[in-house]
């Protein structure tokens, strides 16, 4: 009984005690904000990671593909059986992307890859990726499903600069352009307020040179060649505003760039191609040796994943067109290769399974067989280990907190000797003396975890609200939506991650308390009760 | 003759001070009936206090035996030996030794805390905060229940002292100095208090002083000097 009744009597008198009590709650609290936002952060970026990625993905060792996906696909059929929710083919290659931007020819190294969007759709989200749907600037239906047509804007905007860019050409392309820059009213600059966001890339009269890369494999030249010029749809012909017969969602990181706003000093993002502008790709055929192939494409819906690696990589075309540029289509038969299957189970707990089966099928020097988890695998585990060391050094903050109640504790026992022999005296045991100060530890333990998980609970909740009041004291935003893609801070609190720290946290209190209250437990009654 | 109540046999004891051992007691033997007020009386370091000590099973003798009713206790496990001292003795020190953090009913009411766990004391708290209310009564500090050690006289701590000491209801009172730290007036006092109970309920109290005025009104007091006996002398 005395032992309940002391420890609680030294909790409320000792002013010291609260001081470890503000250590371990402090460090309760920190550990909670720091993995409810790291595991935001992870669940969010596992998201987008996993984002365009579908479940299970079997890509071919080489980029020149495989034949008859059918077949494949039936057998995967087979294996999955009910596992599968949908899949895919598609075709991906590296190549490089040109753009005329600015009058300077602009190019990035790309992967492409070949999609069919109703089939993309079906092992992920696209929809969500694509700017044309995007809740506020989006110009597209949200019910539609997305597919390779222009939208009424862009096919607009193209119309205005085809009309524009003929009538450019009846002067010197150089020179004119160069004038443009700085004179013409009608000239297209990116800093024009009329044209907000872009100048109308790929301009392709002036750029023939892009197409008559040599190809004599699969593709005839000319259809390569700019479209305008293209003979194989006579529409195209007779409309020259007509999108080309490539099509292309473009990631948003390659064709954008922040500048600062010199009016507000905010970030923004400005595009330099916007649907509705061609832009030439190049990349190789499937033939061996490989040669060059160029293809011009119309850029019908920009991708932002929130992903940079991603979005300033990714360019996705029409599946079919790209097979045919790179001769990917049998003449005759007609079967066409491809260089990938994503799959999207059902359930995605069933994929180590699946993927086990699908290996022992499919020849392993031609197929590779991965989850979305595998081909990510390095970043993945990048992100976890940093949350594990993360939480290792947070955990010896506590430990910190702990000498902080070891050496508080040591001091109680040597201010409270007397007492001590006074118990001993009136018959307490060792153990007796011993709990005391072990209990008192559990509560030092219990108090400070307690508050801090209040603490750090209710920090995790108004997080943004936090940091939006700390940027409006400093002056300078705290978190950088345009660092982290995310428009407020992403929390997830895990029930068993607030018990584990807390445990963590009563368990370090006692231990501290355990050298203390040893300590107390051998103080010799006589000998105490003589200092005085 | 029948066999003492206690009695401590040819007891050595020596400290250590760093490497030199100071030897405190040399061979005592002392003895109380049941109901006897004995005092043990000597200078400073003549070793009263470290013989209390012995016989109150705070601490172990080098060589001899403590026995309570002819039974050896001093050898007795730790924990029989805690539960003894419960149980069997009460003790009254000098310097009072109520625990600061604690009023005075709870003071009180310590031993009773002690030898019960949580789950037994609290279905009878009401008992025994009555019982420590009797008590306190007795000493005459029911007007200080609720007050912390360090508001009270040191007449009235020693008084609490005291009904701490009685709460337990043991058999043998140990006091240590019990008036040493106290005016003439209050060490009187103490002492008529000490009288009443050792008269009233025939309480064996052993006191140690070195106040030859309150050693004399012991029924027997035993002479120490240099940690042996010098004499031991019957009062009139």
């Amino acid at each position: 009984m005395y032992k309940f009744l002391l420890s609680t009597r030294y909790l409320r008198t000792r002013f010291i005690a609260l001081a470890s009590i503000i250590s371990v709650m402090l460090g309760v609290a920190t550990m909670i904000v720091v993995n409810s936002v790291m595991a935001g952060f992870s669940v969010e970026m596992k998201d987008r990671l996993h984002g365009i990625l579908a479940d299970v993905i079997i890509s071919t060792a080489s980029m020149n593909g495989v034949a008859d996906a059918d077949r494949w696909m039936e057998m995967i059929e087979k294996i999955g059986g009910d596992d599968i929710e949908g899949m895919t083919t598609s075709v991906e290659v590296y190549g490089m992307m040109t753009f005329k931007f600015a009058n300077e020819p602009i190019t990035r190294p790309v992967t492409l890859v070949g999609i069919e969007p109703r089939g993309k759709s079906s092992v992920g989200p696209l929809k969500e990726y694509l700017l044309g749907y995007d809740k506020e600037k989006g110009t597209r239906d949200p019910k539609s499903d997305p597919n390779w047509e222009l939208s009424a804007e862009a096919k607009e905007y193209r119309k205005n600069w085809v009309f524009r860019s003929s009538w450019e050409d009846t002067a010197d392309p150089d020179w004119s352009e160069y004038n443009q820059t700085s004179s013409g009213p009608e000239t297209v600059d990116s800093e024009q307020p009329d044209f907000t966001d872009s100048e109308p890339a790929g301009d392709l009269p002036d750029t023939p040179n892009f197409a008559e890369s040599p190809s004599p494999a699969v593709t005839p030249p000319d259809e390569l060649v700019n479209p305008f010029l293209n003979q194989d749809s006579p529409q195209e012909e007779v409309d020259p505003t007509a999108p080309l017969r490539g099509r292309a969602y473009v990631g948003h990181g390659l064709i954008s760039y922040q500048m600062t706003d010199p009016k507000d000093g905010k970030v923004i993002d400005r595009l330099m191609v916007r649907p509705g502008d061609d832009i030439q790709l190049s990349t190789v055929n499937a033939a061996m040796p490989p040669a060059p192939v160029s293809l011009g494409v119309t850029v019908v819906d920009i991708l932002k994943t929130g992903m940079s690696e991603y979005d300033s990589n990714l360019i996705y075309c029409n599946l079919d067109y790209l097979q045919e540029v790179r001769g990917m289509v049998h003449p005759g038969t007609n079967v066409r290769d491809f260089t990938t299957i994503q799959i999207k189970l059902k359930d995605y707990s069933n994929a180590p399974e699946l993927v086990k089966k699908l290996k022992a099928a499919f020849p392993p020097e031609t197929f590779v067989v991965q989850t979305w988890e595998d081909k990510q695998g390095p970043l993945l585990a990048a992100v976890e280990m940093e949350s594990a060391i993360l939480n290792v050094l947070l955990f010896l903050i506590i430990a910190v907190a702990g000498f902080g109640i070891l050496a508080i504790f040591y001091m109680i026992v040597v201010e409270k000797t007397r007492d001590i022999g006074i118990m001993k005296a009136l018959g307490a045991s060792a153990s007796g003396i011993m709990s005391i100060f072990l209990s008192y530890g559990l509560a030092l333990g219990m108090v400070g975890s307690g508050v801090g998980v209040a603490l750090g609970l209710l920090f995790v909740n108004y997080i943004n609200e936090i940091e939006t009041g700390l940027s409006w004291l400093t002056g300078r935003p705290v978190f950088n939506e345009e660092i982290y893609y995310f428009s407020e801070i992403p929390t997830m609190v895990s029930p068993w991650m607030v018990f584990w720290v807390a445990l963590g946290a009563i368990t370090i209190a006692i231990l501290a308390s355990i050298l203390p209250a040893r300590r107390a437990a051998r103080l010799h009654p006589v000998k105490s009760l003589r200092y005085e | 003759m029948p066999t003492p109540q206690i009695s401590a046999v040819s007891i050595q004891k020596s400290y250590r001070k760093g490497d030199l051992t100071v030897p405190v007691l040399k061979g005592v033997h002392a003895n109380a009936n049941k109901g006897e007020f004995l005092s043990i009386i000597g200078q400073s370091g003549s070793g009263k206090s470290t013989l209390l000590h012995l016989m109150g099973l705070l601490d172990s003798p080098d060589v001899g035996e403590i026995q309570l009713d002819g039974q050896r206790v001093d050898n007795l496990p730790s924990k029989t030996r805690d539960e003894l001292r419960n149980r069997v003795f009460g003790f009254i020190f000098q310097f009072y030794h109520l625990l600061p953090e604690l009023t005075l009913q709870e003071n009180v009411l310590t031993p009773l805390m002690i030898r019960h766990p949580i789950w037994t004391y609290w279905p009878r708290r009401k008992h025994y905060r009555e019982l420590a209310l009797e008590i306190i009564e007795q000493v005459g500090l029911s007007h200080r229940l609720n007050h912390k050690p360090s508001e009270l006289s040191g007449g009235e701590m020693q008084r609490a002292a005291i009904a701490r000491a009685l709460i337990a209801q043991p058999e043998i009172l140990l006091a240590d100095e019990p008036t040493g730290n106290l005016d003439s007036e209050t060490g009187k006092e103490i002492m008529d208090l000490l009288h009443r109970l050792n008269d009233e309920q025939q309480l064996t109290i052993i006191m140690v002083t070195h106040d030859e005025n309150v050693a004399a009104s012991a029924h027997r007091t035993i002479r120490l000097a240099e940690g042996q006996m010098e004499m031991v002398e019957n009062a009139a």
